[in-house]
């Protein structure tokens, strides 16, 4: 059982993005961090100091620890930004400005 | 149609949505103002269309309810009585001398400035989770409870295929049977309370007694309770009560956490750490209430619950508030709150002095279900001594990454007895989330409660639109997009913490 099935769910047509070039698949519907999430992937971005990874932590917004760069937009929270189809979405370090 | 007086509804949640119902249909004009793209809030948020859900209600209690909202809400879109503005972050609500200005910005990029101007506002910002921090906690793969069902709930996702779920608080049965249904394993439930101390004789006897009336008086929430039990029985969860997480293990992502029993003191017991693998940790310590909109109204906050009057208006004039912004207690009680407020509204607005009597049912439950959630408080509280698991060199601040050793230094060596204090000592609080995070824990470490945080704005704003709220304000209706700045320039955020 997965998510998905669990919900029996027929989504619209899959769809490509990238992530830092890399194609991976996405539903429409789904937010950024979402489609990440189901590529494997659980952080995309590295802290301003220590440079530890984050990826998602409360899910709606508020503790911004998702933040990703979006069509070349840096400082979008995955867990709130749709997924559509086309996005280039690139991991970002510390700031979002220096890469 | 529009001179009929105009209420604008901030949070499409269980108590937005009733209060919308309740005041359209007695003739007041309701602009529904959510930050989602779809109405429901926590509880009922479906899954996106574009995924097709056919049988949503597997991921849901209350579906009904939910659905007969939604259905509501639909007609009197359709009807012209309800106005919904999905994707509308409201970062400041305005008075003015005939009445409120709700600031907003359009989209998940937040941006684009809206102002809709109104007779009167109702607060339904609800809440978001406390996590207290813990050696580990920023690694990824370390979720919030409610974010983890959020996610689930509204994208069909799940971060891991198996995952430990932890800390204290009624949301985490319905996030681990959530996350076992959909598939992941869930190697344990970690209750740092005994939810059997709300049936025994902890505390003294008249605690005791008040809690077992309280839960006398919800058989139906201790029938769900035994419905939760019995699932995480079906899906072999094991339960852990009295436990705590004392860390979580990895380096590039998590892949074990240790746990530990607790005493009765709440102090962990020497020599019970015990490591689970997972890839997933869905942790979480209770609820706090939205409160910036209206602190920047200036409305009366009691600990960190905007006060409300029977009829749920808050003391400022024109400003009523209803659900998990008024205090903790779940979604029905939301339901109740929201409903007494929109019947109060379309009297109060209309210039009729409204009859309780009229919701004289509503309110009795709503009475209850307050008893039952202080009930609840009473047992699910996060261990006594949760900041010994809190190391020097633990970031407490995520943002800013401030750690243990720092706001320990804060308070020791430099006096700081507050979190304010606390704050401009070490920028615990100054980043992005403007210290949503990290307050409880920072309060905690300098020893003080933690009392409400006065952020002037409830979203970080683009400068440029700060800038031109003014202009904004005078009703110039131009396109704004093109010329709207970079919302991560470095004076973004800042621009709303330094009050
Ligand atoms: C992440 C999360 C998941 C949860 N999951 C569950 C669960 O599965 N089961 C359960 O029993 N309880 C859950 N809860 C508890 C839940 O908060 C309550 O049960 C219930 O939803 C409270 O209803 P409410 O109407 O008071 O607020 P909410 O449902 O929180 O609704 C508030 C709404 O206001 C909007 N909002 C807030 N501030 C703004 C703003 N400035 N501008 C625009 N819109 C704004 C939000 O987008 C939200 O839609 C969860 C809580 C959280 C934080
Ligand atoms: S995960 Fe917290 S803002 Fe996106």
């Amino acid at each position: 059982m997965n998510p998905l099935e669990l919900v029996r769910a027929q989504p619209g047509p899959a769809f490509t993005v990238t992530l830092d070039g890399r194609e991976i698949e996405a539903l429409p519907g789904q937010s950024v961090a979402a489609a990440l999430w189901t590529a494997g992937v659980t952080s995309w971005r590295s802290t301003r100091g220590a440079g530890r990874p984050r990826g998602v932590f409360c899910g709606i917004g508020v503790c911004f620890d998702c933040l990703v760069t979006v069509n070349d937009r840096p400082n979008q929270r995955a867990c709130l930004v749709p997924v559509r189809p086309g996005d280039t979405i690139r991991t970002q370090e510390g700031t979002g400005h220096d890469d | 149609m529009t001179d009929r007086p105009h209420l604008a509804v901030i949070g499409a949640g269980p108590a937005g949505l009733a209060a919308s119902l309740a005041a359209a249909a007695r003739g007041i004009r309701v602009t529904l103002i959510d930050a989602g793209a779809m109405a429901g809030g926590q509880f009922y948020r479906g899954p996106a269309p574009g995924l097709g859900a056919r049988r949503p209600q597997a991921l849901h209690h209350q579906w009904r309810t939910g659905d007969r909202l939604a259905r509501g809400l639909a007609g009197h879109v359709t009807a012209g009585t309800i106005e919904h503005l999905t994707d509308h972050h409201v970062w400041c609500v305005e008075r003015q001398s005939d009445g409120f200005a709700v600031h907003a910005l359009l989209g998940p990029e937040q941006e684009r400035p809206v102002t809709v101007g109104v007779d009167a506002v109702l607060l339904a910002t609800g809440g978001y989770e406390k996590v207290l921090p813990f050696p580990g906690w920023t690694l990824p793969g370390v979720v919030t409870a409610g974010g983890a069902q959020a996610m689930l709930k509204g994208s069909l996702v799940v971060p891991g295929r198996t995952a430990v779920v932890a800390g204290t608080g009624p949301l985490l049965l319905p996030v681990a049977t959530g996350l076992a249904a959909a598939g992941v394993d869930v190697a344990a439930l970690v209750e740092s309370a005994d939810p059997k101390a709300l049936l025994r004789g902890t505390g003294d006897a008249k605690a005791f007694l008040e809690r077992a009336r309280a839960l006398a008086a919800q058989p139906g929430k201790v029938a769900e309770g035994a419905q939760y039990a019995a699932q995480l029985v079906r899906h072999r969860v094991k339960v852990m009560a009295r436990h705590t997480v004392v860390e979580a293990h990895g380096e590039e992502r998590l892949d074990a956490v240790t746990v530990a029993a607790l005493d009765g003191d709440g102090r962990v017991r020497p020599g019970t750490e015990r490591r689970i693998p997972c890839d997933t940790l869905a942790v979480g310590h209770g609820m706090l209430p939205h409160t910036d909109l209206a602190e920047s109204l200036g409305c009366r906050v009691d600990g960190l619950d905007v006060h409300v009057d029977e009829e749920q208006r808050t003391d400022v004039p024109g400003v009523w508030a209803a659900g998990e912004t008024t205090g903790i207690g779940g979604s029905a009680l939301s339901l109740a709150e929201g409903h007494i407020a929109g019947r109060s509204v379309a009297a109060r607005l209309t210039g009729a002095e409204p009859d309780p009597r009229e919701w004289a049912a509503v309110a009795k439950s709503r009475t209850r279900m307050r008893e039952f959630f202080a009930a609840l408080d009473t047992v699910y509280v996060p261990p006594a001594h949760w900041t010994e698991q809190v190391t020097d060199d633990t970031v407490v601040c995520r943002c800013e990454e401030v750690t243990g050793g720092e706001i320990r230094r804060a308070v020791g060596e430099l006096g700081a007895g507050d979190v304010r204090t606390v704050k401009l000592l070490t920028r615990a609080g100054m980043g992005w989330c403007q210290g949503r995070m990290c307050e409880p824990a920072v309060a905690g470490l300098a020893g003080c409660a933690q009392t409400s945080a006065r952020r002037l704005l409830a979203r970080p704003v683009p400068l440029g639109v700060l800038a031109r709220a003014e202009e904004d304000l005078a009703g110039a209706e131009e396109d704004l997009a093109g010329a709207v700045e970079d919302p991560d320039e470095p004076g973004g955020p800042g621009a709303s913490e330094d009050d």
